[in-house]
């Protein structure tokens, strides 16, 4: 385990690190916050960063990209209805004549959407539950935790499949239903982490002090169980993405003229079998390179907020 | 050991009707009662009230919630007004094959991810390592229809292998046996995707194991590479798997429903989804219902077979 020298004030611990050339023998740390040495960490695993640029890359392309590239996802076109790449159409056409690399950026911008959407939700609501459970501790944790548990064991994608046979026609409702279903996990792993922290000896200065317990929550527990949410959040991220699509492919996706990746891939099996490959593999490959990127990013955090697999 | 088993089968009882209860709350909200499935959406409201008086979905919800629990008891779930057969008969029916396509897609990818995982940790770092990672790592972010749908161009399209949905003649699990190719995409599909997050947990346990003393001395004695693999690592190596596999059943039951819908194989998956475009609630419930309970099942199966497969688990 890294062994840092020891801090002297708040001002070096948060400003640039006074020292200067390493003294001879070489024992001596540079001084970094934990989050710098997270970042650093992270910006030296190669393919985290590639997995930031291909996210970076994916937000732009879909949410910039029709301001450069106009075309109509509105209005059907039966006369351009299917037809290959080529010829204004550089992904070809769908079956009601939308521009499928128009369509692939307007579908994008859901999908990101509701990913980043639900995994806010998933986020606060778990992060405050499990705080709220872990600092009260015995029977109100016990009861908080149990109906985690019991949320736990209805398999997700079932039970998201059948509240989106009613409410799956807007991006928030899609959000909505996804993120309601998954802050069960941040919630266990933040209470894990305040059960921790809180017999920690600043929390107990915190106490002494007379905090109250809102500003112990908000102003201790949280910052420092922070690290585990945000590995957690860029899994979540891909997780709603991923189960967004399947509800789309199932045919519980957005309602015209909203699409989502799902929704494009719905009749994926038809376009298949008809030889219409540009309708299937463009969308599956954007959408296994947004999830395989929020992965590539999440490993990365996990390792780079792990003090234990930390370079020095 | 018993002491522990009959406590958590306690807790799995509470767990499991938590679970119903949420579940039906749920669906109650959705709609309060399967009349307008039965008369129709433009029933009288005159019959739509005698219909909820005569089958008592006009009581309390509670009331309700608790003769469904007592149905459930008495191994009734219900009757589907849409299919106008009993949720138990349909579930019965349709089951086995659900459970012949999990079980040996389950079977398959424990085959290949055990020996992968331990492949992969003997030679890590090498190239074959990080090429089975990143194609793991692939798999693991791909939505397992669109592995289907790219097995289903190459493999039923392009080459005429296998057939590109399962055939309407298979409606028994010996039919599905007797008959391999109809259901080696499916299986293989499903299958496929448990590899990828089977064989990164096999490969770091292993990764765990291999530095341990014990590899040391089996080596130290002279055993050959393939009998401190076989003999010593692999044994111990597979205990996290157990866990795994246990916790692993809801990924299981999603992936049927989507291969099943994927490859029109008709099992308990099909059914639901069936279901959801019927808005056929009491398959719905029954559906949700079962799947909590395997998995609460499987995960206290997993404790039990984790402490009887390892010697150094006290239950207690």
């Amino acid at each position: 385990m890294a062994e840092y020298a020891p801090l002297p004030d708040v001002q070096t611990l948060h400003g640039t690190p006074p020292i200067g050339p390493t003294p001879e023998g070489g024992e001596v740390q540079v001084i970094a916050s934990g989050w710098k040495l997270a970042l650093r960490e992270f910006l030296d695993n190669r393919l985290a960063v590639v997995g930031a640029l291909v996210l970076i890359f994916f937000v732009l392309f879909c949410f910039v990209g029709p301001l450069v590239y106009h075309t109509n996802q509105t209005l059907t076109n039966p006369l351009i209805t299917d037809l290959p790449p080529g010829g204004g159409h550089p992904l070809g056409t769908d079956e009601n004549g939308f521009d499928e690399l128009g369509r692939i950026m307007v579908g994008g911008q859901t999908a990101l959407e509701v990913g980043f959407l639900a995994s806010f939700i998933a986020t606060v609501v778990g992060t405050l539950y499990g705080s709220i459970a872990g600092l009260a501790g015995g029977i109100v944790d016990n009861v908080l935790m149990r109906f985690v548990d019991i949320l736990l064991s209805i398999p997700f994608l079932l039970i998201v499949l059948v509240l989106a046979t009613k409410y799956s026609a807007t991006v928030l409702e899609e959000a909505l239903i996804l993120g309601s279903f998954s802050w069960l996990v941040p919630a266990r792993l933040v209470r894990g982490e305040v059960l921790t922290l809180r017999e920690r000896d600043f929390v107990y200065a915190a106490r002494v002090m007379g905090s109250r317990r809102s500003r112990l929550v908000v102003r201790h527990l949280i910052p420092n169980a922070l690290s585990v949410v945000i590995v957690n959040v860029t899994f979540q991220i891909a997780d709603a993405i991923l189960a967004l699509a399947y509800l789309g492919f199932l045919g519980f996706g957005l309602q015209y003229p909203s699409v989502s990746w799902g929704d494009m891939l719905g009749n994926a099996q038809n376009y298949v079998s008809e030889g219409y490959w540009w309708l299937v593999y463009p969308v599956g490959g954007c959408l296994v390179a947004v999830v395989l990127a929020c992965n590539l990013i999440g490993d990365a955090l996990r390792d780079a907020f792990d003090v234990r697999l930390r370079r020095r | 050991m018993i002491g522990f088993v009959i406590r958590r089968l306690a807790v799995a009882v509470l767990v499991t009707l938590g679970i119903a209860l949420v579940t039906f709350l749920l669906l109650h909200i959705l709609s309060p009662s399967p009349v307008y499935a039965v008369l129709g959406a433009k029933a009288e409201p005159a019959a739509v009230k005698a219909w909820n008086l005569q089958h008592g979905y006009d009581r309390p919800v509670l009331a309700q919630f608790l003769t469904y629990i007592g149905n459930i008891i008495h191994g009734d779930f219900g009757y589907s007004y849409k299919l106008s057969q009993s949720v138990t008969a349909l579930f019965r029916e349709h089951s086995g094959r659900s459970a012949y396509l999990s079980g040996s897609a389950l079977v398959l990818s424990l085959l290949i991810a055990l020996p992968l995982g331990i492949a992969q940790a003997v030679r890590r770092n090498s190239i074959g390592d990080y090429t089975v990672t990143s194609l793991n790592f692939i798999l693991y972010s791909m939505p397992s229809f669109f592995l289907g749908l790219i097995l289903i161009q190459f493999l039923a399209l392009d080459w005429g292998v296998f057939p590109p949905v399962v055939s309407d003649q298979i409606t028994t699990v010996w039919g599905a046996f007797t008959h391999p190719l109809q259901l080696t995409l499916p299986i293989v599909t499903l299958a496929a995707i448990n590899v990828a997050s089977f064989s990164r947990y096999m490969r770091s346990s292993a990764l765990d194991n291999l530095a341990q003393d014990y590899i040391r001395l089996a080596r130290a004695k002279g055993l050959s590479q393939r009998a401190v693999l076989t003999r010593h690592l692999l044994r111990n190596a597979c205990l996290p798997m157990i866990t795994l596999v246990g916790l692993s059943i809801p990924y299981l039951l999603a992936g049927n429903l989507l291969i099943e819908v994927l490859f029109n194989y008709s099992g308990i998956g099909l059914l639901f989804y069936t279901a959801l475009g019927n808005l056929d609630y009491n398959v719905l419930l029954a559906y949700v219902i079962a799947g909590g309970i395997l998995t609460v099942l499987g995960n206290l199966i997993a404790d039990v077979a984790v402490a009887v497969a390892d010697p150094r688990i006290r239950l207690g």
